[in-house]
């Protein structure tokens, strides 16, 4: 197994840690951390992917994917936070309710 | 079906989702060959005519730019709707904080101020020929942006309106303009022409490193700050006041509650 395999497996491993964080965890605040991470895990798949050419210089282009998909993942979770500041202040309440309980 | 047994359930429930799912990903993994280079001689092979010696930056603004066009609308979208969710509310200090700020704290902000914009410029022209560019400059200015906001010297929110707008919309603007211009004779969108390529690169890179800055920062200061101070009682009596009447919670009031038989 060479290097860039064993990063990208971390990466997976990554992806699965932020998945399970993101599905057990109540509190809205902890899904998007779960959620983050779940984004790094992706990041660092793409990248270690990238460095299975035979030279030093690592293939261009998901890199350049990464640093979209990390700005993106960056404004999406200042957005997500405005949300859930916003849905706290009208209700007081951190956790989604569930469905059909509506009050 | 107790309370306990129904979490115990769902973890397991979940556990076995993750655990399939982070196993069919490793099994994809280890089935792709050891050595590939993915599109590398594609992009090397158009280097020279793409204005840009950094392959990243090459593929980011020339060969993908129209990805990174919508990048920047998308970080657009996320702004406006940061800001429409909290009405366009900013943290601010009140009179006491703004005046007492720590001497130490003062200076060195005063000393890393200059050093953080150098650095940024650095950045910005760094990423034509190494790595670096505008969303790192850009990254660079927003946190000298927090910490000034921070450190009590709230320089961003001293801009609103027309100016703040036009700060938040430039990157983008000038990513359309050049594309549009380009369009301008027999190119497509965003097709440079290869004598100005490096130009026009550099020229997105400049406006759209300020912009991405500012919205960065208005994302921090809609998204983050005070994110956790009003319960919802103060949120009620907020909406009966007029709009624009900023509510001053007066200091010595849960004191005289708490000190109340």
């Amino acid at each position: 197994m060479t290097q860039p395999i064993l990063y990208a497996l971390a990466g997976a491993v990554m992806i699965g840690i932020g998945l399970f964080g993101a599905m057990s965890c109540a509190h809205v605040l902890r899904k998007m951390i779960g959620l983050n991470i779940m984004g790094a895990g992706t990041f660092l798949v793409l990248i270690s992917l990238a460095r299975r050419t035979p030279g030093p210089v690592p293939d261009p282009v998901p890199h350049a994917m990464v640093l979209t998909g990390i700005v993106v993942a960056v404004s999406a979770t200042a957005l997500a936070l405005a949300l859930l500041r916003r849905y706290y202040r009208e209700t007081g309440r951190t956790q989604l309710e569930p469905a059909g309980d509506q009050a | 079906m107790g309370e306990a047994t129904f979490r115990f359930c769902s973890v397991v429930v979940f556990a076995t989702i993750v655990v399939l799912i982070v196993g069919a990903l490793g099994a994809a993994i280890l089935t792709l060959p050891t050595e590939a280079s993915g599109l590398k001689t594609v992009v090397d092979g158009s280097l020279d005519r793409s204005g840009a010696k950094n392959p990243v930056t090459a593929v980011l603004l020339n060969f993908r730019g129209y990805d990174t066009m919508l990048e920047l609308v998308v970080m657009l979208l996320a702004v406006i709707g940061a800001r429409a969710l909290t009405r366009g509310e900013t943290y601010t200090p009140t009179g006491a904080e703004a005046d007492d700020i720590d001497p130490l704290l003062h200076g060195f902000v005063r000393l890393i101020t200059p050093v953080m914009i150098v650095v940024a410029g650095y950045l910005l022209w760094v990423g034509g020929h190494a790595p670096g560019g505008a969303f790192q400059a850009a990254a660079v200015l927003a946190g000298l942006g927090v910490l000034l906001q921070l450190s009590g010297f709230p320089w961003f929110r001293h801009l609103y309106g027309f100016a703040e707008r036009s700060l938040l919309i430039s990157g983008v603007v000038a990513f359309l303009a050049v594309g549009i211009g380009t369009m301008i004779g027999p190119r497509s969108f965003l097709q440079y022409p290869p004598a100005l390529a490096k130009t026009l690169i550099l020229l997105i890179e400049a406006v759209a490193t300020v912009s991405i800055a500012a919205i960065l920062l208005t994302l921090y200061n809609s998204g983050v700050l005070r994110f956790l101070e009003f319960t919802r009682g103060e949120m009620i009596e907020q909406k009966e006041r007029p709009e624009g009447v900023r509510v001053e919670k007066d200091p010595a009031e849960p004191g005289a509650e708490a000190s109340a038989p």
